[in-house]
C-alpha cells in the first residue's frame, strides 16, 4: 500500500471535515458555541444533491447548500444571542432538526440515481513536485482546491486583519469589544452564518465530491461531531484543524482500504466486508477523535490557552462577566 | 428598533407550564407546515399519530413499551444535565447495558437453566455495570483532565454501536444473522400478557415489567434530588461551581459519580429492551431512545416524574411516527419541540420588550 495514494485519497473526507472545522472555529472564535455541525452538514448534504439530481447540474447544489446550512445556523445566531439561551442545548437542537429536515427532505432520494460529480482537477508542473505533488494536486476535486484556499485565507483573516482582530475581541473581551465600537451582536451573527455556509459546504463536498448518494443520517455520520473535536484539537487555529481534518481524512481511507484487502499476510484478511473484526475498524476514527481531544485539552492546560474566553456566553451590555 | 429582555424577579409557576405546552404545539404546527410542504397532511398525519399511539389499550400498552427506555435514559440525561454535565452518551451506554445484560446469558456468565428470579437481577446488574462503565470515561476524562464530556460521550455512542455489531456480526451471531439466539424464557422479563388466564383484559398486551424499573427509578432519583442532601450537592455544583467548592463539595468526586448513576439508568434500559420486547440482541435494538432522551429530560426540566409524562409522549410519537410519511417527522418534531422549549424558557424567564428608537436621541 503506497502512502502517498492513501493520503491523497483521504484528501477528499478530509476536506469535508476541514470546511465543517474552520466554520466552526470562526463561529467559536467569536464566542458561539454551535453543536449544530452535523444537523447543517446534513441539511446542506442533502439540499446539494437533490438540486443535482433535479437540475442535472452539480454546481448549483453548492451555494444552496450553503444557503439551506445557513439559515439553519441564523436559527441558532436568534435563540443564542438575541435570547441569550443555552449555546448547548440550542446546538444539540439544531442537530435534531437538521437531521429531521434532511430525513424529510431525502424521502425517496437514495435510489434517485446517479449525479455527474464536480470535476476533478489535476495541476500542470505543482503536481510534478514529489510526494506534495500526488497527495494534494492530481486529480483532486475542485472542493479540495477551494480548502487549499480557505486555510490559509481563515488564518490571515483572523490573525492578520483589523476585522480579525475584532473577531477575536468579541469572542474574547466582548465588553472591551464593544467599548470600542465594535458591533457585538452583529459581529457574533455573521460569524455563526459564516459557519452555517462553511458546514452547509462541507455536506456538500460529501454528496457532490466524495461519496455521491443519500443514505440519511450514515450520510454524514458524524462527521459534524468530528469537526467539532477537531475544533478543539486545533485549539481553534486553521492551520491546525487543516492538519487534523487531512489525517482523519487519511484514517477514514486507510479503513476502507484495508476493509478492501483480500487477505493480509497470507492470511484471509479479518476485516474484510462481512467479517465481524472490521467494526473494530470502523470504531477507529471515534477513538481517534476521543484521544485528539483529550491530547488537545491538556495541550491547552498547560500552554494556558484554550477555548475563546467567553465561548459560551451570551453578552449582554452593562452585565458583569468578561 | 430593538429586542431587550428584562429579568422577571419571580416568574409565576402557571407560566412555566403555559410555555412548555406552548412550545410543544407551536412545534407541532411548525412540523405540520413541514410535512404540509414535503406534501403530506398534517391532520390527517397527527390524528394517526393519536390513534396509532393511545386509540385502544392494546396500542396503550405498545406506547407505554416504547416510553420504557425512554423513562430510564430521559431519567439518565436529567440527572446528568442537572448539574450542567452534558452526557450525550445515553445511547451508547443504553447499547452497552444491552450487550452486558446478554453476556450473562450468552457467554453465559451463569448456567443455563438458571432460574428467573436469579438470572433477571444480574442481566440487570451486568446491564447497569456496563452502561455506568461506558459512562465513566467521560466522566473521569471530565472529572481529572479537563476533556470536554459533549464530544467524548457522543464519539462513544458510536464505538458502542460497533461493538454491538461485532458481537452479534460475529461471536454471537446465529447463523450468520445480525442478531443473537432467542434468550431462554427464564431470561425474559414478564409482561401482562403472561398472566392473561387469570386476568383476561391482559390478553395481548406487551407492557412489560421494565416499565416498572422506570417508575421506581424515578420515585427513587425524586427522593433523592429533592429530598437528599445529594440532590441539593448536584444541583450546587451545576449552578455555581466556585459556591460548591467552597461547600466542601468534591466536585471531580460528584462528576464521576454522576455519570455512574447516569450511565448505569442507560444500561438499565438496554436491559430491559433486550430482556423485555425482542429476548435477543440485535445492533437495531434502538431508533435513538438516547437521542430522544435528552429532549425529553429537557421538556421535563429535569424532573424525574414530568420525565415519565414526557416519555409517554415521545413513546406515542416513536410507535406511531413509524407508519408516517415522510419518515423523517417524528426527528424533525422532535427537533422542532426542543427548539421552543428552549424559547418558551426565555419567556420565562425574562420580559421580552420590543423598543422604538428614541426620536430624541441624541
Amino acid at each position: 500500500m503506497d502512502l502517498t495514494l492513501v493520503l491523497a485519497a483521504g484528501i477528499g473526507l478530509g476536506t469535508v471535515l476541514l470546511f465543517a472545522a474552520v466554520g466552526e472555529i470562526f463561529a467559536e472564535r467569536a464566542g458561539i458555541l454551535n453543536l449544530g455541525v452535523e444537523g447543517m452538514m446534513l441539511v446542506g448534504a442533502v439540499t446539494a444533491y437533490s438540486t443535482a439530481v433535479t437540475t442535472g447540474n452539480a454546481w448549483l447544489g453548492i451555494p444552496l447548500a450553503m444557503v439551506a446550512a445557513g439559515a439553519l445556523s441564523l436559527l441558532h445566531a436568534v435563540v443564542t444571542i438575541h435570547l441569550r439561551a443555552d449555546q448547548v442545548i440550542s446546538g444539540l437542537a439544531l442537530t435534531f432538526l437538521g437531521t429531521g429536515l434532511a430525513r424529510v427532505l431525502g424521502e425517496g432520494l437514495s435510489n434517485a440515481g446517479s449525479i455527474a460529480l464536480l470535476p476533478r482537477l489535476t495541476v500542470p508542473v505543482i503536481s510534478e513536485i514529489p510526494i506534495i505533488g500526488p497527495i494534494f494536486f492530481r486529480e483532486q476535486s475542485v472542493l479540495a482546491y477551494v480548502g487549499y484556499l480557505l486555510v490559509p485565507a481563515a488564518w490571515y483573516w483572523i490573525n492578520r486583519t483589523r476585522p480579525g482582530l475584532n473577531l477575536r475581541a468579541v469572542g474574547e473581551r466582548p465588553s472591551a469589544a464593544d467599548a470600542q465600537g465594535i458591533d457585538v451582536v452583529r459581529l457574533r451573527y455573521a460569524y455563526v452564518l459564516v459557519g452555517g455556509l462553511l458546514a452547509g459546504l462541507a455536506g456538500a463536498t460529501i454528496t457532490l465530491a466524495v461519496s455521491p448518494g443519500w443514505f440519511g443520517d450514515l450520510t454524514v455520520n458524524g462527521r459534524g461531531w468530528i469537526a467539532i473535536g477537531l475544533v478543539i484539537f486545533a485549539q481553534w487555529s486553521p492551520i491546525r484543524a487543516a492538519i487534523g481534518a487531512y489525517l482523519f481524512g487519511a484514517i477514514f481511507r486507510l479503513i476502507l482500504d484495508i476493509q478492501g484487502l483480500g487477505s493480509i499476510l497470507g492470511a484471509p484478511n479479518p476485516f474484510g466486508p462481512g467479517r465481524s473484526a472490521t467494526f473494530f475498524l470502523e470504531m477507529l476514527p471515534y477513538l481517534f477523535v476521543i484521544i485528539v481531544v483529550v491530547a488537545g485539552s491538556r495541550a491547552a492546560l498547560r500552554r494556558r490557552l484554550g477555548a475563546p474566553a467567553a465561548l459560551g456566553r451570551p453578552y449582554v451590555r452593562g452585565e458583569r462577566g468578561a | 428598533m430593538t429586542l431587550s429582555l428584562e429579568p422577571r424577579v419571580s416568574p409565576p409557576r402557571w407560566l412555566s407550564a403555559a410555555a412548555t405546552i406552548g412550545a410543544v404545539l407551536v412545534a407541532l404546527l411548525a412540523g405540520g407546515v413541514m410535512i404540509a410542504i414535503a406534501g403530506g397532511d398534517p391532520i390527517k398525519s397527527y390524528v394517526h399519530i393519536v390513534n396509532a399511539a393511545f386509540g385502544s389499550i392494546g396500542v396503550l400498552s405498545d406506547t407505554l413499551v416504547k416510553a420504557t427506555p425512554l423513562i430510564l435514559t430521559g431519567l439518565a440525561c436529567a440527572i446528568a444535565f442537572r448539574m450542567r454535565l452534558w452526557n450525550i452518551g445515553a445511547e451508547g451506554q443504553l447499547l452497552m447495558g444491552a450487550w452486558g445484560a446478554s453476556a450473562v446469558v450468552l457467554v453465559p456468565l451463569l448456567p443455563s437453566g438458571t432460574p428467573g428470579v436469579l438470572l433477571i437481577p444480574a442481566m440487570m446488574v451486568a446491564g447497569a455495570l456496563a452502561g455506568a462503565a461506558w459512562a465513566f470515561i467521560p466522566g473521569i476524562l471530565r472529572a481529572r483532565l479537563g476533556v470536554n464530556e459533549i464530544i467524548t460521550s457522543l464519539m462513544l455512542n458510536y464505538v458502542a454501536l460497533s461493538w454491538v455489531q461485532f458481537w452479534v456480526f460475529g461471536p454471537w451471531s446465529e447463523g450468520g444473522f445480525q442478531q443473537t439466539r432467542t434468550f431462554p424464557p427464564e431470561a425474559w422479563l414478564p409482561r401482562l400478557a403472561d398472566f392473561a388466564i387469570d386476568v383476561p383484559l391482559f390478553s395481548g398486551l406487551t407492557v412489560h415489567i421494565g416499565l416498572l424499573f422506570g417508575l421506581v427509578a424515578a420515585a427513587i432519583l425524586w427522593l433523592v434530588l429533592e429530598r437528599g442532601r445529594w440532590g441539593y450537592e448536584i444541583s450546587l455544583v451545576g449552578d455555581s461551581p466556585p459556591a460548591a467548592r467552597y461547600a466542601g463539595i468534591n466536585i471531580g468526586r460528584t462528576v464521576i459519580l454522576v455519570f455512574l448513576v447516569s450511565g448505569g439508568l442507560a444500561g438499565v434500559a438496554g436491559m430491559s429492551e433486550v430482556t423485555g420486547v425482542i429476548h435477543r440482541l440485535t445492533d437495531h435494538i434502538s431508533p435513538g431512545y438516547g437521542y430522544t432522551a435528552i429532549i425529553i429530560a429537557y421538556l421535563a426540566r429535569f424532573g424525574p416524574f414530568r420525565v415519565v409524562v414526557a416519555s409517554i409522549l415521545f413513546g406515542a410519537l416513536i410507535l406511531a411516527g413509524r407508519e408516517i410519511q415522510p419518515s423523517g417527522v417524528p426527528a424533525m418534531i422532535q427537533g422542532f419541540v426542543l427548539f421552543g422549549l428552549i424559547v418558551a424558557e426565555v419567556l420565562v424567564k425574562y420580559r421580552v420588550r420590543i423598543r422604538r428608537p428614541a426620536a430624541a436621541a441624541a
